[in-house]
């Protein structure tokens, strides 16, 4: 029963990666949290965990990517993957939501509060007189010293064409692969790869340089928090896609997909696009207006 | 079940037979208060509640009618219909109707509790990990307000005051009868301030400052207490307000301004006799 | 688009061996998995409900008798994170592992290996959660709320707590994921949406909450975790944060999660009655409609929480008026019940009996809902014991109420026996007697100015008080008894029929007790 009846729905047999990923995921936390709380072995311990769960996704998608191309796999599993991938992405969406929800209030309603706008005058009379509101800023207390901010037109811009760019020859590949070309296919994932690669190069320079030269750091108030974390989740998420990209393509150099069934590139290609858009609500709201 | 009902009973009636002399106090109710707000928020709360009561029993004795009448056991074959537009348009637009008429009081009510145009005087109320600072703002008269609750007495070493972490060493005092503004903030975590009698609670938030209002109508002594969880002490830093006549009032603020502190005190007692200080929560 | 199972490597279709360890660690079967989640769930349910003994018995009287006043924060903070994320949700999940498969007319859940990791995630985060309760400066006292700046004073347990709840919301997220595709993927040819059972209807939107909000509670906490150890100042007005701001992005989350604490509640309740009135659903597409608006509502009433933080004026009133709006579709839910029972042939079987005391008293718990959306009330009752009342009716007699329902509604398709009448009518009887003098009076003090999160009291709460807490050791012992039950009915009993109910209707029941390992190899005809 190597092939799957089109009527078949494939349900896998028993399965330890998921344990496996889970106690992974347990040595990382508590790792992480014995790091954070400043006592030795923290971070090997959290690196150990982190290696188990890459080591297990690594496993858990061989384990996969095997039933896949041995063609367990019917139309209608394909939709159940397709339809986890959308609502995770959608989840990722939310979990971006939060963040710009921060920065909107703090620029919309908390920093001209403290500035002495509407419901805020006694808060500006009684505790932050001579307050600017103003955006960017890093608070009454002025918290970690002067700062500058990065201009929107230098390499945000830069990397704002270079995301649209990757945008755009993903979906050169894509048509490559609906029609076959298996060496166009390759050229442009490479090429998507290498824009990401890039992106990322620029934006870890912008971080240097920012925190060395402007001293704009996570320690610089409320602009400096929404600037790093927006940036630094996305920034996060485009060498999580980045990874994924390499991981597609070196199936397709080994001949997996194909023009009908390639669903794990398209989660990979969505996921992209979902960087993508992301970043450029970042490009407007932290670094533009 | 009749036996566990009874049992329950027993149990209940024990425990309430035994603790009762020693325990005072079987309130059920919202007080009424003292302030023009907290009567407003009084009778807010009188219709909700007797606005879902009447609900309420509608739609028990629906249920109860349908338990007793509706069983298998009384031989009774099941109806077949599961569908009436006509009733349920009726019970989406009826509770609507209804709401609206709450919701416009309490509009009301929102309204006016926001209004603290007027006012008289300013206190600035900051609250602390765990104990209350209060400054005249305008009149240069500030103080600490701690509890006022012995150890022994929280152990259970010594009987428990009447005013058991209620009582505290520097009262707030108040005038009757003036608009009084009220600023709140905090040093450190989130603390709230609120005295039940006044229908005044609102948060102390540290960096930002917000504002509410009372205009006491009676002499008295008012408790209340933090209703944020801050810590450790949280049920520890109680509310106490002293409301005496505005002339005696002015009367201490000066000896208060003149460091004779305890004479501003002893003028402050004398207004009070044992049962003012009894910790009734409804008038 | 039937749907046939393959296994590739055994062929055996029985259930393996409950003893085999293999099993439950590495299955992918959705009735194993809705198993582990339904005695996880169990287990938690008992150790929340040990904190809450402790929080009661501590209140037994005025004083300082029991316990520190920071071990009793602890207690608070663990006993709501316990019960609603160790307990209700993972409930409410294995249910629907259990559930939603053989009610669709599916092979299994959609996403199967998926499945396992959403379970297993579990035990692991709990376990982080409750380690942090040996660790120097204690568990989280911060209230289950988290609110700055009080939870940045968290000792050593913070990041644990942080890193803890991220590793729920991941797991409740792909549980959601999990649960979203199975309905819209394989469900059984000719069960159209406007067909499905309506827990699978209720269970669905619970999912799209789920998914919608548990992301942004872990942004939420996120920010909490870089406040304290990474030098931002989202919560801080120094830098020009807010800790209200804190307040909005949890409540953003914090309000859908109620619902989502009782939407899967009522999808049962509406698959009970109809049972044992002998009588179908009234009204079941404004149930579903009702549904879909209480969740639409639940995104924009957030801030009624917050009516003492000092919103300007206009954000009050909306919250205010946005709030009270639930009560309508609510009240459709409610009137659909009564209606449902009305004419009808009613029997009282334990999970009748369940579900009629969830209608009364979660439609109670309801009622002090919408005083507390009245925001210029809620400035009286926030904070204090009447809001603490007001969340246990829902929750309690709620959403454990109708869990319990469930539970014994399905237990003699899970094991093919019937439980024991008698014992369930006991727990019945006891649990509903003592849960209300368990929170009943807790109204009263409320009312009377008692705050919530407090170890120790002024005399004047002392009655009530006292009585409470003889309701919360009763309402406890009487949970062993559920207990007992269940462990008898799994090891044996009378028999279980294939349709178990007189008045059952739906896929389920369509196939022998002890339901088969997998259940619908072919898919069904749904007429
Ligand atoms: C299952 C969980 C659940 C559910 C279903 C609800 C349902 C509701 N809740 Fe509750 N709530 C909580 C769990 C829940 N709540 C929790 C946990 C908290 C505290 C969190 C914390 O601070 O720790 C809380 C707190 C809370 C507050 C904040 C109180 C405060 O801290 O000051 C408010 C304020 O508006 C509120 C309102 C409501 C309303 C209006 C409903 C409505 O959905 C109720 C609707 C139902 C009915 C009204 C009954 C049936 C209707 C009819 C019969 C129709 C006719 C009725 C009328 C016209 C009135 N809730
Ligand atoms: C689904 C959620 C849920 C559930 C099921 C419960 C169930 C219970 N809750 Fe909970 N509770 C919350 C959610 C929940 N609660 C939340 C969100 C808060 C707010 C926290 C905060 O302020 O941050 C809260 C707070 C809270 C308080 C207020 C604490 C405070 O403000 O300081 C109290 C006090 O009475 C309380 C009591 C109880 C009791 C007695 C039960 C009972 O129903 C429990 C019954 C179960 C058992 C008792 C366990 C079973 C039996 C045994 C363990 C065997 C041993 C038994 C005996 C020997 C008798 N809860
Ligand atoms: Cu201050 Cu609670
Ligand atoms: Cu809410």
């Amino acid at each position: 029963m190597a092939t799957a009846a089109p009527d078949q729905y494939y349900v896998p047999h028993h399965t330890y990666w998921p344990l496996i990923t889970s106690a992974g995921m347990f040595g990382a936390a508590l790792g992480g949290g014995i790091y954070l709380n400043g006592v030795g072995g923290g971070l090997i311990l959290m690196l150990v965990g982190i290696a188990i769960i890459i080591g297990a996704a690594a496993g858990w998608f061989a384990e996969v990517i095997h039933e896949s191309e041995h063609g367990y796999y019917n139309a209608q599993v394909d939709r159940s993957f397709r339809q986890g991938m959308l609502w995770f992405i959608f989840s990722e969406v939310m979990f971006f939501a939060a963040f710009f929800g921060a920065l909107f209030y703090a620029r919309v309603l908390s920093i001209p509060w403290l500035g002495g706008e509407g419901t805020g005058v006694t808060t500006y009379e009684f505790l932050h007189q001579g307050f600017q509101a103003a955006w960017p800023t890093h608070g009454p207390a002025e918290l970690g010293g002067a700062f500058e901010t990065i201009g929107a037109w230098g390499i945000p811009a830069l990397n704002t064409s270079i995301l649209l760019a990757s945008g755009v020859t993903i979906t050169f590949a894509h048509w490559a692969l609906k029609q076959e070309r298996r060496g166009a296919l390759i050229g442009w994932m490479w090429a998507t790869i290498i824009l990401g690669a890039i992106f990322l190069g620029f934006q870890s320079y912008e971080y240097v340089h920012a925190w060395r030269d402007l001293n704009l750091t996570l320690g610089s108030g409320i602009y400096g928090s929404t600037f790093y974390m927006l940036t630094g989740f996305h920034g996060f998420h485009v060498t999580l896609g980045v990874i994924m990209l390499l991981v597609i393509t070196l199936r397709c150099m080994k001949g997996h997909f194909t023009p009908k069934s390639h669903f794990g590139w398209e989660a990979v290609a969505w996921y992209w696009h979902f960087v993508d858009v992301v970043w450029l609500i970042l490009f407007v709201f932290v670094y533009w207006i | 079940m009749r036996p566990t009902i009874v049992k329950a009973a027993a149990l209940l009636a024990l425990l309430v037979g035994v603790s009762g002399p020693a325990l005072a106090g079987w309130e059920l109710n919202m007080p009424r208060g003292v302030t023009p707000v907290s009567h407003e928020v009084y009778h807010l709360h009188m219709l909700a509640l007797g606005i879902v009561t009447a609900i309420g029993i509608g739609v028990f004795s629906a249920i109860i009618w349908s338990l007793i009448h509706h069983r298998k056991s009384r031989g009774v074959t099941p109806a077949k219909w599961h569908e009436s537009m006509t009733a349920e348009i009726a019970w989406t637009i009826v509770p609507f109707i209804i709401l609206i008429a709450l919701a416009l009081p309490a509009a009301y009510v929102m309204i006016n509790m926001e209004d603290d145009s007027g006012a008289e005087m300013t206190v600035k109320v900051t609250g602390y990990q765990w104990l209350w600072h209060y400054e005249y703002v305008d009149d240069e008269v500030d103080f600490y307000s701690r509890l006022d609750t012995s150890r022994q007495a929280m152990l259970g070493e010594i009987p428990k005051p009447d005013d058991y972490l209620v009582g505290v060493d520097n009262p707030l005092v108040l005038p009757t009868d003036r608009k009084v503004r009220f600023h709140h903030t905090s040093g450190d975590v989130i603390h709230a301030w609120w005295v039940p009698e006044f229908a005044m609670k609102k948060d102390s938030i540290p960096g930002f400052i917000n504002t509410n209002w009372a205009e006491v109508q009676e002499v008295g002594v008012y408790y209340g207490r933090c209703a944020e969880l801050c810590g450790r002490g949280h049920a520890f830093m109680p509310i106490t307000v002293k409301a005496i006549p505005g002339e005696a009032y002015d009367e201490w603020l000066e000896l208060m301004q003149a460091g004779e502190d305890e004479a501003a005190e002893e003028l402050v007692a004398g207004h009070f006799n044992d049962e003012d200080y009894q910790v009734v929560e409804n008038r | 688009m039937s749907a046939v199972i393959t296994e590739h490597d055994d062929h055996h279709h029985e259930a393996p061996s409950p003893w085999s360890i293999k099993r439950w660690l590495s299955t992918t079967n959705h009735k194993d998995i809705g198993t582990l989640y339904l005695w996880f769930a169990l287990l938690m349910f008992f150790v929340g409900g040990f904190m809450a003994l402790i929080i009661r018995a501590e209140l037994f009287q005025p004083g300082l008798n029991l316990v520190d006043p920071h071990f009793f924060n602890q207690m608070t903070a663990m006993h709501a994170l316990v019960m609603i994320f160790g307990a209700v949700m993972p409930a409410f999940v294995g249910l629907a592992n259990w559930m939603v498969p053989m009610m669709i007319g599916a092979p299994d859940m959609a996403l199967p290996r998926l499945n396992n990791w959403s379970f297993w995630i579990l035990p692991f985060a709990f376990t982080l959660l409750l380690l942090t309760l040996f660790l120097p400066g204690g568990a989280p006292a911060a209230g289950w709320t988290l609110y700055p700046p009080l939870s940045l004073q968290t000792g050593a347990a913070f990041p644990f707590l942080i890193l803890s709840i991220h590793l729920l919301g991941i797991s409740s997220i792909l549980g959601a994921i999990n649960i979203i595709a199975t309905i819209f993927n394989l469900r059984a040819p000719g069960m159209s949406l406007m067909k499905m059972p309506l827990f699978v209807w209720t269970w669905l939107i619970t999912a799209y909450l789920v998914i919608a909000v548990m992301p942004v509670l872990a942004g939420a906490i996120t920010m909490l975790l870089t406040d304290k150890f990474f030098a931002t100042s989202f919560f801080s007005a120094t830098g020009g944060g807010d800790p209200v701001l804190y307040q909005h992005i949890f409540w953003f989350f914090g309000h859908p999660e109620v619902y989502i604490l009782i939407l899967p509640a009522f999808g049962i309740i509406s698959t009970i009655i109809p049972t044992f009135a002998r009588k179908p659903l009234f009204g079941y597409s404004s149930m579903v409609y009702a549904t879909a608006s209480i969740a639409f509502l639940s995104f924009i009433v957030w801030a009624h929480h917050m009516f003492t933080v000092g919103m300007p004026l206009a954000g009050q009133l909306f919250f205010m008026f946005s709030t009270m709006l639930i009560a309508v579709p609510t009240g459709v839910k409610v009137f659909n019940w009564v209606a449902t029972m009305w004419r009808g042939a009613m029997t009282f079987e334990t999970p009748m009996l369940f579900a009629i005391a969830f209608v009364v008293l979660f439609t109670i718990g309801g009622f002090s809902g919408v005083m507390l959306a009245l925001a210029p009330a809620d400035i009286q009752y926030h904070d204090s014991y009447f809001v603490v009342a007001h969340f246990h009716y829902v929750l309690v007699p709620g959403a454990v109420f109708a869990i319990i329902a469930g539970v014994y509604y399905w237990l003699p398709k899970w094991t093919g026996h019937m439980y024991d009448e008698r014992l369930g009518k006991w727990h019945f009887w006891l649990s509903a007697i003592f849960v209300n003098v368990l929170f009943f009076p807790q109204h009263f003090v409320g009312l009377a100015g008692m705050p919530r999160r407090i170890p120790d009291y002024s005399l004047q709460f002392a009655n009530f008080n006292a009585i409470s807490t003889v309701g919360a050791f009763g309402y406890g012992i009487a949970q062993l008894i559920f207990l007992w039950l269940v462990i008898k009915c799994i090891r044996g009993g009378k028999p279980a029929t294939q349709e178990v109910w007189e008045g059952s209707r739906g896929l389920e029941w369509t196939v022998p007790s002890p339901a088969p390992h997998h259940t619908f190899q072919t898919a069904p005809e749904v007429k």
